[in-house]
């Protein structure tokens, strides 16, 4: 069910052209969010995807090796939290991943417990625990590709994905 | 492996030697793999004998593989057919052995071949030219004509076993994930080849990432990760049928498989609430039982090949190391000491050392290790080498190299556990995450 959703938004989006899609992908690995069946809306507008996505930051970025959150992390969770408390009738997932200097396998752990702590602090906020699901993709999706810190540091990150929850 | 072989292999009682039976050496013609060999072994392998019209197809190209994994193995250097003073124009007529000392050939390898029907027939023999003998007797070994580079890498054990004391590696197969597009958007398909980079099959296709897919002890069946439900999970394929089931209940993320010894069972990390552990999973009815339990990220387990102990990598204390423990669970040992991060350890088929990967000061490494952590070994270096897997012989190692950039990409290496003969293994398309199957049957 989830993905017949995502294939559908990812498909609502490419067709009003406001965003490079990759239909094959089952997420967004951080290129920006979908959200079934709704345009992002003005970033001005408080309730609109864009609003969450830009305004407030749909991701946040961690230091080498680490899953502690960054003032700055805490700071843009705690907008996504209130987001979400007021637009109930949106799920999140939370896409963990890391930088290309690590193992695979370690990197897929590593990916998951940053979602986690970005999980467990939206969960602390009070958004409900069944609202929010993670996955790790280690390194196998890196946004920036060249191979210096300062594509890495925008590769460790913890991206929040909205999508159309049960209700809507 | 559609195309399953009923090897004969049978012995040729002797195939009737008429050449004069010398005194032989008092030491044997050897060579010793572990030392690291600075002058490889010269041999001539003149073209097979074709014994009927349908094996000329045949005879040369079957001669080269042969030559091909002889050489590749480092261990020896051919003396070309033009360098030949005999011809070997009859698998039965004496040898000359003057002639083969003139050019200092060292090891001779004769063979014919033959074809009846689709069954293709080779028949080797191996001489010490020095020591005017053979070296063992004669192998007959029988096969589809479909599977004649098989009949190659048999041959190629056959001499490398005689020559080195040890079993050879060359009949085997790798498992990898086979990589296309840009470094953002990496299509990703698990893919089979013969150990060469030959005969390359694709068993998924590129809807969903996969990872690092692993061979049961016969080779008959992998097991690997894959994101076809959104979401890192284990599966398990059969080679032949091509078919895949996830490995039974795993509610949560799970990846870093690897088959016990006797492939009843099977060890992978869970990750749940961004905690990963170890489990054991039985492969028939899916039970599992936890046999970490630490906040740290336990994973990239791998069985002594006695399946007594599992070797795997855990932060625990702080940066990523490898740790030794019991099969039951319960508490590990850690063996890695030298400075930096460890990863990825495999243990030796032979049980004698652990294979990993180092991060020390911004590079990656392939060492080896006793297993007991004692004397470390680091066999390359490069902006990103990762994931080695032992040969079916335990002494060459393939992992995969990953080069730096916009423009980055990974190939498959393979390296002796010396850290001599740094070979790329050719793949169609990038490859990664390499896995060794055991000699095939």
């Amino acid at each position: 069910m989830v993905n017949i959703l995502v294939k559908l938004s990812a498909a609502a989006i490419c067709a009003v052209g406001l965003t490079a899609c990759d239909t094959n992908s089952p997420g967004g690995y951080g290129a920006g969010g979908v959200v079934g069946g709704i345009q992002p809306g003005s970033p001005s507008d408080p309730t609109s995807l864009a609003y969450f996505q830009q305004t407030i930051g749909d991701r946040v970025l961690f230091a080498v090796d680490q899953s502690t959150l960054s003032p700055e992390a805490i700071s843009i969770l705690d907008g996504q939290a209130n987001w979400l408390l007021q637009s109930t009738q949106y799920v999140v997932t939370i896409e963990g991943h890391a930088d290309e200097q690590g193992t695979r396998e370690y990197n897929l752990a590593l990916g998951a417990r940053r979602a986690s702590a970005a999980q467990n602090y939206l969960v602390s906020r009070g958004v409900a625990d069944n609202r929010v699901k993670t996955v790790t993709f280690g390194k196998e999706r890196p946004l920036e590709i060249c191979s210096t810190e300062a594509c890495w540091s925008k590769n460790r990150r913890a991206v929040t994905i909205v999508r159309a929850g049960l209700g809507s | 492996m559609k195309h399953i072989l009923a090897f004969l292999c049978a012995v040729m009682a002797m195939l009737s030697l008429t050449s004069t039976i010398a005194i032989a050496q008092s030491k044997p013609l050897r060579i010793e793999v572990t030392k690291g060999v600075i002058e490889p072994m010269p041999f001539a392998a003149p073209v097979f004998v074709a014994e009927n019209a349908a094996a000329k197809k045949y005879a040369a190209e079957l001669t080269q593989v042969l030559v091909a994994d002889l050489t590749g193995s480092g261990l020896f250097r051919e003396i070309p057919n033009a360098a030949h003073i005999s011809k070997i124009t009859n698998f039965n007529a004496p040898i000359q052995y003057p002639d083969w000392k003139a050019i200092n050939a060292q090891a001779l390898i004769t063979g014919a071949v033959s074809v009846s029907g689709n069954q293709l027939i080779v028949k080797f023999r191996l001489f010490d030219v020095f020591a005017n003998t053979a070296l063992g007797d004669g192998l007959q070994f029988v096969a589809t004509t479909n599977s004649w580079r098989r009949m190659s890498h048999k041959v190629a054990d056959a001499v490398y076993s005689r020559l080195t004391g040890e079993t050879g590696y060359f009949d085997s197969r790798v498992v990898y994930i086979s990589e296309e597009g840009p470094k953002n958007k990496r299509r990703k398909r698990v893919a089979l080849m013969d150990y060469d980079g030959a005969n390359v099959r694709y068993l998924t296709d590129s809807k969903s990432i996969v990872l690092a897919p692993r061979f049961s002890p016969n080779a008959r069946e992998i097991i690997y990760t894959s994101y076809e439900t959104g979401s890192p999970r284990v599966y398990l394929m059969n080679v032949d049928t091509m078919k895949s089931r996830i490995l039974g209940d795993q509610p949560s993320m799970a990846f870093a498989p690897r088959f016990s010894p006797d492939g009843t069972k099977v060890v992978m990390s869970l990750s749940e609430r961004g905690n990963s552990d170890i489990y054991l999973v039985n492969v028939s009815n899916g039970r599992k039982v936890r046999l970490t339990s630490s906040p740290a990220i336990d994973t990239a387990p791998s069985f002594s090949p006695d399946g007594s102990r599992i070797v795997f990598e855990s932060d625990r204390s702080g940066g990523q190391q490898i740790y030794v423990m019991s099969t039951s669970g319960g508490a590990a040992k850690r063996i890695s000491a030298g400075k930096g991060r460890y990863g990825t350890p495999v243990w030796s088929p032979r049980g004698d050392m652990i294979a990993f990967t180092k991060l020390y000061k911004g590079r990656f490494h392939i060492g080896v290790m006793r297993v007991d952590g004692s004397r470390e070994k680091l066999l390359t270096a490069s902006f990103l080498d990762e994931a080695p897997t032992w040969s079916p012989n335990g002494r060459v190692l393939m992992f995969f190299r990953e080069t730096k950039g916009v423009n980055g990409a990974p190939s498959i290496y393979s390296v002796d556990i010396t850290g001599q003969n740094l070979r790329k293994v050719n793949t169609p398309t990038f490859g990664s995450d390499p896995a060794w199957s055991s000699l095939l049957k």
